[in-house]
């Protein structure tokens, strides 16, 4: 007699299920997004950083005017490269950097004068530069977990990405100078 | 851009009390980040009566489970969910961090609890056990949040690579130099402050003394390689004696040396963290024999920050925190007799050793806790730039 009521109950509990696993995956894609944005937010004032480091020594009349030239080229390049450059621009600064670091005796040379003006600039150059590794770590991180999420089944079906864009991993050799 | 005294809040999974490789690496790190000037609230599972120091915040005990094959302790359940949120939401952190949160464990429990920089940690490599993938959903929903990953070693990245996706960042477990700085030798070992009282239940040989720790059924730890070396050696130096520690069948150590060498062998077996500093300070070299598969010697960087003067193989790992041969000599792996020669040399010239020994103390540094902290810092700074703390999550997220 009431058999209907069961079975309307039955679909009402089905909807609500659904719905609520539907918008739990929400969430979760919309978290994700959320960190690609945040991660490649760190990863930009990062490479900015680490330019900003660069061009300080550069300026700083510790180095020689060539390899003041090099590096201020190469952080230049990289701070004004358009989005289709901008990877090689930064690949071709940590290998500057490598180039004028890692010469023989330079970061001996650089730490010696007492003041300790090269030695402070060593120091933020190496942090800049670590944390430029890290931050691109994080990013291509969390850019390979939404890639994954926005290839589930689900999230291809229905429209949970809105019109986020399937975002793209950074490729860049970050390799830091050995100081 | 200096930043300020961060508030980091560090979840450990594992009893606090209980002896462990996690717990000691959270400890150090906690020691060295407060001493870096930050605060530091570390939560963790420990036995009602156990002695916490300062920052460390009990979550209740942890209770032994079958899980993955062998009972571990862990923490779980909704009064352990309870204590992490409250902590969480209390704590007002910069930067979380968690260790190994893909345990079910408090680890997971304050991802699952948390909104924010979550930094996480893990160490362990693991195959993939069923378990994981029949929850990967509800583990991953939790381990997303994770903005920023670090492995401790390349096989624990590997393994992470693997199961979970995405990337981490390599920082190595530190070393305690100063855990290791100073010690009196075993006694009856000369040592290298020649302080010690002749005991005479041990021969005593005034002809120096060579050092091996480490596993001594494991044939790539190069025991072997070092036995026979001692053959050449021990027949050409009468007094010489060759000290072995590390876990695995005495006897059968013991049943490989000839005869008229066995008396100057002395196998201690697995000793305890304090007699394993004592031993490093008892001989005059070290050896390291090792024939490779060795990342980073941890071994290694113990006897040098207890300042042994080392000889080891040129194996890759060894030759970098060696900084090719200054902080300590090498020879090919494998070659007994050119340890044997090696050895010999090192024991004929006392200012090479004292040389070795100051530049091995200087060259450890760079993998002091000190300086993984500094890494560890790094990776902060990087996660935290938005500037938003961490805040406790909305249940169900």
């Amino acid at each position: 007699m009431y058999d209907w009521i069961i079975d309307v109950l039955f679909w009402v509990a089905v909807v609500f299920l659904v719905a609520v696993y539907v918008s739990w995956r929400a969430t979760r894609l919309d978290r994700l997004h959320v960190r690609v944005e945040t991660a490649r937010a760190a990863l930009d004032a990062a490479l900015v950083r680490r330019a900003a480091a660069a061009l300080e020594l550069a300026a700083s009349r510790l180095l020689d005017p060539a390899a003041s030239l090099v590096l201020a080229t190469a952080a230049h390049e990289a701070r004004t490269a358009d989005a289709d450059n901008r990877e090689f621009a930064e690949s071709d600064l940590s290998r500057a950097l490598r180039a004028v670091v890692d010469q023989p005796e330079f970061v001996g040379t650089l730490t010696a004068d007492g003041a300790g003006e090269g030695a402070a600039m060593l120091d933020e150059l190496s942090s800049s530069a670590a944390k430029v590794a890290y931050a691109r770590r994080f990013y291509n991180d969390a850019v390979a977990q939404a890639r994954i999420a926005r290839r589930k089944p689900l999230i291809r079906i229905l429209p949970l990405a809105g019109r986020a864009p399937l975002p793209d991993f950074f490729e860049i050799d970050d390799d830091p100078p050995g100081i | 851009m200096k930043i300020g005294r961060m508030k980091i809040g560090i979840v450990c999974p594992y009893t606090w009390n209980v002896p462990g490789g996690v717990q000691q690496h959270i400890g150090d790190l906690a020691e060295a980040l407060i001493a870096h000037g930050h605060d530091v609230s570390v939560m963790t599972p420990a036995d009602d009566d156990a002695r916490l120091p300062p920052y460390v915040v009990s979550a209740g005990r942890a209770v032994p489970v079958p899980y993955n094959g062998s009972v571990a302790r862990l923490a779980f359940g909704f009064r352990s969910a309870g204590r992490v949120r409250r902590w969480i939401r209390e704590g007002g952190f910069d930067v979380l961090h968690v260790h190994e949160p893909a345990a079910p464990s408090l680890g997971l429990l304050a991802c699952w609890a948390a909104d924010g920089p979550i930094v996480g940690t893990f160490h362990a490599s693991y195959v993939r056990s069923r378990a994981l993938s029949v929850m990967s959903p509800v583990l991953s929903s939790a381990l997303e949040k994770i903005t920023g990953r670090i492995a401790v070693s390349e096989a624990a990245r590997t393994s992470l690579v693997e199961h979970l996706g995405g990337d981490a960042v390599l920082i190595p477990n530190g070393v305690a130099t100063e855990r290791y700085a100073m010690a009196e030798p075993l006694p009856g070992w000369p040592g290298r402050a020649a302080s010690a009282e002749a005991d005479p239940s041990v021969p005593r040989g005034d002809g120096g003394a060579l050092g091996f720790l480490g596993r001594m059924d494991e044939p790539r730890k190069g025991l072997d390689v070092l036995l026979r070396a001692f053959e050449i050696l021990g027949r050409r130096r009468p007094g010489l004696r060759l000290l072995i520690a590390g876990p695995g069948d005495a006897d059968d150590v013991t049943a490989r040396v000839s005869p008229e060498l066995r008396d100057r062998v002395v196998v201690l077996g697995l000793v305890s963290e304090e007699d394993k500093v004592r031993a490093y300070h008892s001989v005059d070299v070290f050896v390291a024999p090792n024939l490779g598969g060795e990342s980073f010697g941890i071994v290694l960087a113990e006897a040098m920050s207890a300042g042994a003067p080392i000889l080891a193989s040129d194996i890759e790992a060894f030759e970098r925190v060696l900084r090719g041969g200054r902080a300590g000599a090498l020879f090919p792996a494998g070659d007994h007799e050119a340890l044997a020669a090696a050895a010999g040399e090192l024991l004929d010239d006392p200012a090479r050793r004292k040389q070795l020994s100051a530049e091995a103390r200087a060259a450890v540094r760079a993998y002091d806790w000190s300086a993984v902290a500094r890494d560890v810092l790094r990776v902060y700074e990087t996660v935290t730039l938005g500037g938003a703390g961490v805040v406790e999550s909305g249940l169900g997220a």
